[in-house]
């Protein structure tokens, strides 16, 4: 009898840790997105850097990228801006922000009255799942951003050769 | 990375006057983003494109600054207005002295 109530009591303690242990992982699981994320205020640093004291409004910028990317290494980006495009009302520059690359500036683009349409296409590389940002900057000194979400499978940058 | 490698542009022959044409460029490069490491943990050092010039009869109609965040061999395409018969010229710099230039011919009428 008493055998068998030892044998009980060890059987909890090894459920309790366990459980213990589930919760521990559980915990580092929930923990790694914060940490991820640290990248965030980089990518927020590079937007105010852009506008300086300048307010952002949001609107008038569409930025199109997959929803969700296979491979990070090439990820076809599209950006159109609404704008008129003539000589007193165009679309003078557009910033494409990363929240998670390891540098927060993907690229610039210039435009200008010639250009007809503020509409551009290109392939970039992603890190991770993540927020991208558009900010187009009017030649009236007015800025507009948009954005996209997308989740990435497998990410750039990282690999070895 | 070599100094040039070879690019090219897609952009119609012909085109009506004062519509909208589309420029495809593109530029065979590695754009080694300066990130990665070797497995010996040396890091590679960047090497990509930094500027992209697009010029029409001469001036400027379109222009980028490249980051580590282009893919390899990058391909932009964007739009202009078509004004006059000509050369769209592009223009590729880089890193390591890396510079291509590339023309195409465009008829307007």
């Amino acid at each position: 009898m008493t055998l068998f109530k030892v044998k009980a009591t060890s059987a909890n303690l090894s459920r309790r840790m366990y459980l213990s242990t589930l919760g521990v992982l559980g915990l580092s699981s929930w923990i790694t997105p914060l940490s991820a994320a640290a990248k965030k205020p980089e990518a927020m640093e590079a937007i105010t850097k852009i506008v300086g004291s300048n307010t952002v409004k949001d609107g008038r910028v569409k930025l199109v990228i997959p929803p969700l990317v296979e491979s990070g290494n090439l990820v076809v980006l599209k950006v159109a801006i609404e704008s008129p495009m003539t000589a007193s009302d165009y679309v003078k520059a557009v910033h494409i922000i990363s929240e998670e690359n390891p540098s927060p500036n993907i690229f610039i683009a210039y435009f200008t009255p010639r250009s007809g349409r503020a509409e551009l296409t290109t392939r970039v590389r992603l890190a991770d799942s993540q927020r991208v940002w558009a900010i187009a900057q009017m030649n009236d000194g007015s800025y507009w951003r948009g954005y996209a979400d997308t989740s990435v499978t497998l990410s750039a940058c990282t690999e070895m050769i | 990375m070599s100094k040039t490698s070879r690019t090219g542009i897609t952009a119609p022959t012909n085109a009506k006057k004062n519509s909208i044409i589309e420029i495809r460029a593109i530029a065979q490069h590695d754009m080694e983003t300066g990130f990665r490491y070797t497995e010996d943990g040396k890091r590679i050092p960047r090497d990509i494109i930094r500027f992209f010039t697009c010029r029409y009869n001469g001036e400027e109609i379109f222009k980028a600054d490249f980051y580590s965040g282009i893919g390899a061999n990058p391909l932009i395409i964007f739009t202009t207005v078509a004004v006059a018969s000509g050369t769209i010229e592009c223009q590729w710099t880089g890193d390591n002295a890396y510079e291509a230039i590339n023309q195409v011919k465009i008829t307007v009428s």
